[in-house]
């Protein structure tokens, strides 16, 4: 069949086609290289899927403050504060010593309690507690806080943070199991 | 016979070139053309940082033998390679050192890069992935000293994830995804072992390719000449004339003073492992074990003493936002400035901008090595009063030098020069302020000094102010209190001058 350039209307497809397989062959290995390029990125999209839930999950996965104990009240003399330690709620065997989360307990009288994080609200370096003038203070860049957990000097922005306690059968429970930054905030009371 | 080997030797050269091109791959690299002024002293840097890098791919590779990534774990696989393997603490020192050699070359690198404009047209994107290395590299020497799992590593955790907590409305969630969890255990180690092991160098590898790539491809900065000005136009024809004319191939003609360099940094490096050994551990990452000073990695210690020193408002800003902006100007910054004069001889903003940068790191870390703002914990009970101190004293003054001691006010406040730097030397401190002036600040507290009115008896209070109007030279008269110059006072300064031997 020939072409008849002085008829524009005649339809390409049908008369080019004959022409020589080069068009034809060209068109095909486009063709594929789209479809491998298309699966590809199909594919692609794919396994971000499981990559990106792995590493993300954490984030959306529910971890609610639990109870811990911190032993009997009567450990705790009135009118003192001591160091105590609790077990991680979220603990593993592979934790090890990091497992075992210190804070500070105050007891005022009875069952008025306040439980301090160690963490300082500046940076959450390990503040610690000094009896004779009755002040936190941090080993990192010098914040001190008062017995009650306010904010003395230095450059912290706020109170320690504390954990919520609740006093059952004279046993001392507080709820954690989170690492307490200024994010957390509302997991930990203000002072 | 040995012109038969060679003859034999020659013949495996030529079968393995005819296969794997090995002569054509030579010129296309380490035999390409370099402008033989730029075979200088301060073009060795860059190789020296790839040689640490080796190094560290090296050792890091043979420690992983018997490192175990847990929490549990770690602490003690470090003691067992330190104490138990053969060398294995000498291995420990020399990845330790050979890390902060390698910080120090890449920022030696990256200073004599800017100082001699080798930023400039056309070679903007060596640059860009050079702060891309940079960054890794940063990265690698953060997570590094995580994998020293002792109690300054969980603590920097902890650091790190109270300044993540900073950030506006996501702090949460960059927090956990930082630990791994809610909370730091041995999830955050394994994620930080895993950048550290894998990605980081990874990505080093990657990137030292495309960095490599392109100063072949752009060919080395010649060694810049006052008055020589970088043109778009002109640039690549000039480069080219002092190639035609002054070229010379890199291998073996010009990469002798990197063969003695690399060499030097070789034995630098073994003989501060072999000196000072490895880092640490220090105590066990225990959390409970609160007895401790955190403190970060020597190229970490300008940020921690930044952080002790801004004021409170600046902080999120300090912490988050000014690094970024940091990192944004220097990715930038070959776009903003790519032409002109290349030779720091003519470019004093930049000299003067390098000479900055150098003071400001050098000064924070000094001050980061000796935290003057962290309260000294055990002044208290182990630094004395010294006798001068001490002696002439009425029993009051006595007993308030008592209460000075065990109320921990050395923690922060020196006698002598022994004792906290967080506030002033008390030394004299009956010269700066006056009695009433001394109860209130005892009292209140103000400045950086918490109040001490609760926790002081007014006869407390009452002896520690008259020991301190007492720390003052022989013979010179307390502080007055300018604004009502009492009579009583009036009366005495006659017979303080005659005593006073100034």
């Amino acid at each position: 069949m020939q072409m008849n350039p002085a008829n524009p209307e005649e339809p390409k497809p049908c008369c080019q086609a004959p022409e020589g397989p080069g068009p034809i062959k060209k068109s095909r290995r486009d063709f594929l290289f789209q479809i491998g390029l298309g699966l590809n990125v199909l594919a692609g999209a794919l396994i971000t899927v499981p990559i990106l839930g792995y590493v993300l999950g954490v984030v959306f996965k529910s971890t609610p403050l639990k109870p811990v104990s911190l032993g009997s009240v009567d450990t705790f003399p009135e009118g003192t504060t001591r160091l105590a330690s609790f077990l991680n709620p979220y603990h593993r065997d592979v934790d090890g010593a990091t497992a075992h989360i210190p804070c500070w307990v105050r007891r005022i009288k009875g069952n008025e309690f306040q439980i301090f994080a160690i963490n300082c609200t500046h940076l959450g370096c390990p503040v610690r507690w000094f009896e004779e003038s009755k002040l936190f203070m941090c080993p990192c860049h010098g914040g001190a806080f008062y017995q009650d957990g306010s904010h003395a000097s230095g450059p912290p922005p706020r109170g320690l943070y504390t954990y919520e306690f609740q006093v059952l059968n004279g046993e001392l429970f507080i709820m954690a199991g989170i690492q307490p930054t200024l994010a957390s905030e509302g997991a930990h009371d203000a002072v | 016979m040995i012109q038969k080997a060679q003859a034999i030797g020659l013949q495996v050269y030529d079968w393995l070139d005819a296969r794997l091109k090995l002569t054509r791959v030579f010129e296309h690299t380490a035999g390409h053309p370099i402008p033989k002024s730029s075979a200088s002293w301060f073009y060795v840097f860059g190789s020296a940082t790839l040689l640490c890098f080796v190094i560290q791919v090296i050792t890091g590779s043979l420690l992983a033998f018997s490192y175990v990534p847990s929490a549990a774990e770690a602490y003690s696989s470090l003691q067992f390679i330190t104490f138990q393997l053969p060398f294995g603490w000498y291995l420990r020192a020399i990845h330790y050192w050979g890390s902060n050699i390698m910080c120090a070359m890449m920022l030696i690198h990256m200073t004599q890069v800017f100082l001699f404009g080798a930023y400039k047209y056309p070679r903007e994107l060596t640059w860009v992935t050079g702060v891309f290395l940079m960054l890794a590299t940063l990265g690698a020497a953060f997570t590094g000293q995580v994998m020293r799992f002792d109690e300054d590593a969980y603590w920097g955790i902890g650091i790190g994830a109270a300044i993540a907590g900073r950030s506006p409305g996501i702090g949460e969630q960059v927090v956990t995804l930082m630990l791994g969890g809610p909370i730091i255990a041995s999830e955050t180690l394994g994620r930080f072992f895993s950048l550290h092991v894998f990605v980081i160098p990874g990505a080093i590898i990657a990137l030292v390719s495309i960095h490599l790539r392109l100063v072949l491809l752009k060919g080395i900065n010649e060694y810049p000449k006052p008055g020589r000005v970088v043109r778009k136009e002109t640039y690549d024809r000039e480069y080219d004339e002092i190639i035609k004319k002054t070229g010379i191939p890199f291998f073996p003609n010009g990469i002798g003073k990197d063969l003695i360099f690399s060499a030097f940094i070789i034995v630098l490096i073994l003989t501060c492992a072999a000196v000072f050994g490895p880092k640490g551990p220090l105590g066990p990452p225990d959390p409970v074990e609160i007895d401790t000073h955190p403190r970060p990695d020597f190229y970490f210690l300008w940020i921690f003493a930044i952080a002790a020193l801004m004021p409170e408002w600046l902080e999120t800003f300090g912490l988050l936002v000014a690094p970024v902006i940091g990192i944004v100007f220097l990715l930038v910054l070959p776009f903003l400035n790519n032409t002109g004069e290349k030779s720091w001889r003519r470019r004093p903003v930049s000299v003067i901008a390098v000479i900055f940068i150098w003071l400001a790191l050098g000064m924070f870390t000094y001050l980061g090595q000796t935290s003057p703002w962290s309260p000294v914990m055990k002044a208290w009970k182990s630094d004395e009063i010294p006798i001068a101190f001490l002696e002439n004293r009425t029993p009051l003054e006595l007993q308030g030098a008592l209460v000075l001691q065990n109320k921990q006010c050395r923690n922060c406040h020196a006698i002598d020069g022994i004792g906290g730097e967080r506030g002033p030397d008390l030394s004299e401190v009956g010269l700066r302020l006056n009695r009433d002036q001394l109860i209130r600040q005892v009292i209140q507290g103000g400045g950086n000094m918490p109040a001490y009115g609760k926790n002081l008896s007014p006869h407390e209070v009452e002896a520690v102010v008259a020991y301190m109007v007492s720390l003052r030279p022989e013979g010179r008269q307390p502080a007055l209190n300018s604004t009502f110059p009492a009579k009583p006072m009036k009366q005495e300064v006659p017979p303080a001058k005659a005593a006073d031997p100034s």
